[in-house]
């Protein structure tokens, strides 16, 4: 039996959106961490409430959802800031001076990886290779790659995410 | 200049090839005719004649992979491998960025000639322009009669869809790839069953790499003759080269196959940076062994890399110069595995962390010659084939065994010196990383 409450945690267009990916799969279960990232896409991050939804959508337990999300590295289980900053901490960037560009990030924000920014602004990440290792050291901020980054870029590159 | 069949398009474009150019350019004649006039034998024998070896890291050969496809009725999947997460590689993302419809195309070949009626790329969550380039092409492909329910008007049908990572290095193994595409934890599957046999929901299932797939058309178009002679010694076809680190200019370059280390830094990637000297390299990939001045002429291909006691893995290479610490480089490349590590074994599990962090303790100056023997033991033991479920950890130990080897001086170096020879006091990384915390 499904709990419509639960269900209307997630918008129209987030279930149009897994249902379109569900259409590409032998079962409903599969769609599991598509589901996730088109919620997160939608809200940021996932949480209790949303997992559980999806949980219902999809026909599993949140538990099993649980232990996928927790899984995987680009699904967040805890709010996220307005903008995500991804810093690569792999060995290309590392012998490009990644760790001094991570520094100089850290200063400016003011804050450590895996914290957000008190205004909401910036959750800074460090990341794995983001496969752009001819532009090392390179940032990923929400979806857009900057790179080569040389320390004093730092400030404009992402003074412009509002 | 020689050939270059799976980026000439790029080039002439200037750039992306969209799907309109790519038809001018010869697109979609090698699906078309494989699907309308061969039968899906001619097509395995083919690209098994033409000697393609994988271009994941593996370097299996195609056409007999394709081969071990039952031939049972029901459902079989495609699967391409997008997950590129091996450090130091770009290779794939652009291949996919740049010319979308050339893997749309070869992935119908292949999907025809092992019989799939559905194909998946598995493409990494952070490769959003990847994305947007491939569900454009897909889109294109079905609008032109290319996929579908009846592609090219033959009987034959083909679903291709993208599948998105949720981000972990281990999907790229192709069997904890298929638990992560069933959208489960992923964690590798015992082998055998291999995939050919039992894939994807207990299916037979194919997973080829990006730039394995984007060989497959030119194959069809132009035969296993043509593509055999582009190679310069043993490895048939071209190559997509790439190099980062302290360089003129990084980036990627499409070769014949076999073309030496020292060409590919020296001329194509502009030799070192002013004030740099080379010390060593990975040459495909963060998994793979560690070679350095001695082996700069061989040429990059599977053999004579393996030989050499390397791994050609993706054929991207990441160097290493003088003013790296090869100490350091080891525990950052450690780093990497340790946390990418599925958990499920114990040796990788809590191995690669113990090694991480004796690298550090090392690094920092607190190591001892325990230490160091301990760290050639772990090696030895985390890295031996066998000792662990999946070959995660035998591919993150292989750069610290050889620089163990290569540069032992360095480690011993720190442990006679109490300290990184190469951290100048304040504002070192580690230094400033110790302050912060
Ligand atoms: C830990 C690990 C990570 C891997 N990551 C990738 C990857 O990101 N991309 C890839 O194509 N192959 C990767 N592979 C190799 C695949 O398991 C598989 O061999 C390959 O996709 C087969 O394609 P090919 O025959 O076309 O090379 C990885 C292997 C291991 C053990
Ligand atoms: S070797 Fe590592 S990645 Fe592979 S199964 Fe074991 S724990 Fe998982």
């Amino acid at each position: 039996m499904s709990e419509p409450a639960f269900i209307d945690v997630l918008s129209q267009a987030e279930i149009d959106a897994i249902e379109i990916e569900v259409a590409h799969l032998p079962d409903r279960p599969s769609a599991a961490i598509d589901a996730l990232l088109i919620v997160q896409k939608h809200r940021g991050w996932v949480s209790d409430e949303s997992l559980a939804a999806i949980a219902r959508l999809l026909g599993m337990s949140a538990a099993d959802l649980d232990s996928i999300a927790t899984f995987y590295n680009l699904i967040y289980r805890k709010p996220v800031g307005r903008h995500v900053v991804m810093v690569c901490d792999s060995v290309s960037c590392y012998v490009m001076g990644g760790e001094s560009l991570m520094m100089r990030i850290r200063r400016h924000l003011g804050i450590e990886p895996g914290e957000t920014t008190e205004d909401g602004r910036y959750t800074l990440l460090p990341c794995v290779c983001l496969g752009a290792c001819d532009r090392a050291p390179v940032i990923m901020v929400d979806d857009q790659l900057a790179g080569p980054l040389a320390e004093s870029d730092v400030e404009d590159v992402l003074g412009a995410f509002e | 200049m020689s050939e270059r069949p799976l980026t000439e398009r790029i080039d002439a474009a200037g750039g992306f090839v969209d799907g309109g150019r790519y038809e001018e350019m010869g697109g979609y004649v090698a699906a078309r005719q494989a699907v309308t006039s061969m039968t899906p034998q001619e097509v395995c024998g083919l690209v098994k004649d033409a000697n393609l070896r994988g271009r994941g890291g593996a370097g299996f050969p195609t056409g007999v992979k394709w081969g071990f496809v039952p031939d049972v009725p029901g459902r079989k999947y495609l699967v391409c491998n997008a997950d590129e997460m091996e450090p130091g590689t770009f290779k794939d993302r652009y291949l996919m960025e740049n010319d979308p419809h050339l893997l749309v195309e070869g992935m119908i070949i292949a999907a025809y000639a092992i019989g799939a009626d559905r194909a998946y790329v598995f493409l990494r969550g952070e490769y959003h322009e990847s994305y947007r380039a491939l569900t454009a092409a897909i889109g294109e492909a079905h609008a032109n009669g290319c996929l579908g329910e009846s592609v090219f008007g033959t009987t034959y049908a083909l679903e291709l869809a993208v599948h998105r990572s949720g981000g972990r290095y281990i999907c790229g193994e192709e069997t904890a790839l298929l638990n992560a595409l069933e959208g489960k934890r992923a964690q590798p599957r015992t082998k055998p069953p291999f995939p050919p046999a039992s894939g994807a929901w207990g299916r037979p299932t194919i997973v080829n790499n990006v730039e394995t797939l984007c060989n497959v058309p030119a194959i069809i178009r132009r035969g296993a003759e043509w593509y055999q002679s582009l190679g310069l010694g043993e490895d048939s076809g071209t190559k997509i080269y790439g190099v980062s680190g302290r360089v003129k200019r990084p980036g990627l370059w499409e070769l014949p196959m076999g073309t030496p280390i020292r060409e590919i830094i020296e001329q194509h990637a502009g030799g070192m940076c002013d004030g740099y000297r080379l010390r060593g390299l990975l040459p495909g990939g963060a998994s793979t062994d560690f070679l350095v001045e001695e082996h700069l002429d061989l040429a990059m291909e599977y053999g004579a890399i393996q030989a050499a006691g390397s791994r050609m893995g993706t054929g991207t290479m990441i160097l290493m110069d003088d003013h790296v610490c090869p100490v350091d480089m080891a525990r950052n490349l450690q780093h990497f595995f340790a946390q990418e590590s599925c958990g499920f074994c114990t040796p990788c599990r809590e191995g690669l962390p113990w090694v991480e962090q004796l690298l550090l303790d090392i690094e920092e100056g607190r190591g001892t010659a325990e230490d160091l023997e301990l760290l050639d033991h772990n090696a030895a033991f985390i890295g031996a084939p066998g000792n662990t479920f999946c070959l995660h950890a035998t591919g993150a130990i292989e750069p610290l065994m050889s620089a163990l080897k290569y540069f032992r001086e360095d480690f011993e170096a720190h442990i006679r010196e109490h300290g990184c020879p190469y951290r100048s006091g304040p504002g070192s990384a580690a230094e400033a990383d110790d302050g912060a915390n």
